[in-house]
C-alpha cells in the first residue's frame, strides 16, 4: 500500500516515541511512582507531576479488542482489502491502538486474547517513521 | 416524588427534510428556532439565552447570534459532539434555576448528506499534529470500525450476539415506518428497502466493520431543529403543556490503560441525572438513546441501569423497546438507524421526549410521565461524553 498516514511535527508529547519507532524501540513512559503513562504525554495522568521517565517495552502484547474495516474512503486505505484495527495490551500495562499483520484473513485469523509481537513497518521515504504494527506470535 | 421544577422545555421543532438542497445549515438554524418559538408561543425578541454547538457555516456560537439578529445576555457554546445538546439542556437548567435567562434555545443544522460528508467511513486523522492523532491516525481506523471494537469486546465478555444487537434496529425501524417525516428520509436517502426489517435483513446486510452490519449503522442526512427552554413562570402561560428537566447529568470518558471499553461515560452521567431528579430507572417509560449504531444502544441501556452490565442481549431477548411491547420504550422517532441523523442527533432525542410526554408521538406510549434522553458523543471506543437528562410530564 501507500504510506501509513504519518504522524506529523511539531509535536512535543509524541516526538521522542516515534523517534523510538527509529531506532526499533517500542517506548512508554512512568512517572515517579511507578504509573505507567501512555500514549505519551509531558506530565503523569496520575499525579500531575512533570519528568516521566522513557523505557522501552518488550513489544509482547495481547489483543484487547479489534475490528476488521471493510469500508474506508480515506486515500491510502480505500483502495486496501479489508484490514484490521485493534487496541493491543502490552505485557508493561499500556493499551495502544494498532493493526494486526500477518494474518491471510483478517476476518477470521484475528480473535481477542491473541499473543502478538511488535514489528517495525518501513515507510516509504528517507525520513518516513517505521509504524508499529503487531504479529500473531 | 419530590421532583423540582426549576426549567421546562416549551417549544420544539424539527427540521422536516432530510435531503435540503440549496438549504444552508445556518438557515435551517433559524428556521428552527422561529417554528419551535412559534411551538411555544413564543417571540423571537424574548429569547435571552443561546446554547449552540459551533455547527453551522461560520463556526455558530459567537456568529449565530449576529446571524440570528438577536442579543442574548446568555451565550454558552459547549461543544461535546453529538450529546451537545443534552449538555445544553444540563446547563439551561442550571442556568434558569440560577436567573441567568428565562427563555433560552438551542438550534442545530446540517447538511451532511447534501454535502457528502463521509462520517462513519471517512477515516479519521486529518486534524493535524496531535498527541492524540499521531498515535492513531496511521492505522486507518473509521468511525464506525471504533464503534464496533465496543462491540467485539462486548461479544467477548458477555456473549452478546448480532442476533441480540439487531434486535435494536428491527424496534427502531417499526417506529421509523409510523413516522412520515422518517418514511420520507428512508426515500429520499435512496434506502434499498423502507419497510419494517427482521433479524434476518440486519444479518444478510453487508458488513461495515466486523462484527457491525450496514443495518446497524445510523444513515447520514440533512437536518436541524431547535428547542426553547425556559423558566417555571414563563411555562405557565405557553401554548402546550410544559416538560419539565428535573435532572441532568455529564461525563467524558476515554482510552484507558486497562480500562473497560464495554462501559461507557453513561455509567457516570446517568447516576448523577438520576439522583437529581429523584427517580429510578424502572420509573422511565421512554428511553431517547442515542443510535449512532446498534451496540451504543445496547452499552447504554445498561449503563443507564434498565439492566445490569453485560445483560443487555438477555433484556433485549426478553422483549421490550417497541412503543407496542410492554416494559421499556426505545427511539420512537425511528432513531438515527432509521429517521435522522445529520451528524450530532443528541437535539433530536430531546425533541422526541418533549413528544411523549406530551402525547403527540407517532408511536406514542400511553400515559408515558418520564423520558430519558442520553447522548454520547465522540467515540464510543474513545473518547467521548456522554449527557443524561430526565424529563418530566405533570
Amino acid at each position: 500500500m501507500a504510506n501509513r498516514p504519518q504522524p506529523s511535527f511539531p509535536e512535543p508529547d509524541t516526538q521522542h516515541f516515534w523517534d523510538g519507532c527509529k531506532e526499533g524501540e517500542l517506548r512508554y513512559q512512568t512517572d515517579s511512582d511507578g504509573n505507567v503513562v501512555f500514549y505519551p504525554r509531558g506530565h503523569s495522568t496520575v499525579t500531575g507531576d512533570r519528568g516521566l521517565s522513557w523505557n522501552v517495552s518488550s513489544g509482547l502484547g495481547t489483543v484487547y479488542t479489534y475490528s476488521v474495516v471493510r469500508q474506508n474512503r480515506m486515500p491510502g486505505f480505500q483502495e486496501l482489502g479489508a484490514y484490521a484495527v485493534a487496541y493491543v495490551d502490552l505485557d508493561e500495562g499500556f493499551r495502544m491502538m494498532s493493526t494486526i499483520v500477518g494474518v491471510s484473513d483478517p476476518t477470521t485469523d484475528i480473535h481477542i486474547g491473541q499473543r502478538v509481537k511488535v514489528e517495525f513497518e518501513e515507510q516509504a521515504g528517507d525520513d518516513a517513521y517505521p509504524i508499529p504494527v503487531f504479529r500473531p506470535v | 416524588m419530590a421532583q423540582e421544577r426549576l426549567a421546562a422545555i416549551a417549544g420544539i421543532h424539527e427540521y422536516p427534510l432530510r435531503v435540503a438542497p440549496g438549504v444552508s445549515s445556518m438557515q435551517i438554524k433559524a428556521d428552527s428556532m422561529k417554528r419551535a418559538l412559534d411551538d411555544a408561543g413564543l417571540d423571537w425578541g424574548d429569547v435571552d439565552g443561546l446554547y449552540d454547538a459551533l455547527d453551522g457555516e461560520g463556526g455558530g456560537g459567537l456568529g449565530l447570534a449576529a446571524y440570528l439578529g438577536i442579543k442574548p445576555r446568555l451565550l454558552d457554546t459547549t461543544q461535546v459532539g453529538g450529546s451537545s445538546y443534552e449538555f445544553h439542556a444540563s446547563h439551561a437548567l442550571r442556568d434558569i434555576a440560577a436567573g441567568r435567562c428565562n427563555v433560552a434555545v438551542t438550534t442545530y443544522g446540517s447538511t451532511a448528506a447534501s454535502m457528502r460528508v463521509p462520517i462513519g467511513t471517512g477515516g479519521m486523522g486529518r486534524g493535524g499534529a496531535s498527541w492524540q492523532q499521531n498515535m492513531e491516525a496511521p492505522y486507518g481506523g473509521t468511525l464506525i470500525s471504533n464503534y464496533a471494537m465496543v462491540a467485539h469486546r462486548h461479544m467477548h465478555e458477555y456473549g452478546t450476539t448480532t442476533e441480540q444487537l439487531a434486535q435494536i434496529s428491527v424496534a427502531t425501524r417499526k417506529h421509523a415506518m409510523r413516522n412520515p417525516e422518517a418514511v420520507k428520509a428512508m426515500t429520499d436517502l435512496q434506502f434499498v428497502k423502507v419497510d419494517e426489517i427482521t433479524v434476518e435483513d440486519v444479518l444478510e446486510s453487508r458488513i461495515i466493520a466486523d462484527p457491525l452490519h450496514l443495518l446497524e449503522c445510523c444513515m447520514i442526512s440533512d437536518g436541524g431543529g431547535a428547542a426553547v427552554f425556559v423558566s417555571p413562570e414563563i411555562a405557565r402561560d405557553i401554548k402546550k403543556k410544559p416538560v419539565w428537566i428535573i435532572g441532568a447529568g455529564e461525563a467524558t470518558k476515554y482510552r484507558e490503560n486497562g480500562g473497560d471499553i464495554t462501559t461507557s461515560a453513561g455509567a457516570q452521567s446517568a447516576p448523577a441525572a438520576y439522583g437529581q431528579a429523584g427517580v429510578t430507572p424502572d420509573e422511565i417509560d421512554i428511553a431517547m438513546i442515542y443510535d449512532s449504531f446498534s451496540i451504543t444502544v445496547a452499552v447504554m441501556l445498561e449503563d443507564l441501569g434498565f439492566c445490569a452490565k453485560g445483560e443487555v442481549g438477555q433484556f433485549i431477548e426478553d422483549g421490550h423497546l417497541a412503543f407496542d411491547q410492554p416494559g421499556l420504550t426505545l427511539n420512537t422517532d425511528g432513531g438515527g438507524l432509521s429517521s435522522n441523523h445529520p451528524g450530532m442527533r443528541g437535539l433530536f432525542l430531546l425533541l422526541e421526549s418533549v413528544r411523549q410526554l406530551r402525547g403527540e408521538s407517532n408511536s406514542q406510549v400511553d400515559g408515558a410521565k418520564l423520558a430519558v434522553a442520553h447522548g454520547n458523543g465522540g467515540l464510543l471506543g474513545g473518547t467521548h461524553t456522554g449527557g443524561t437528562v430526565i424529563l418530566a410530564a405533570d
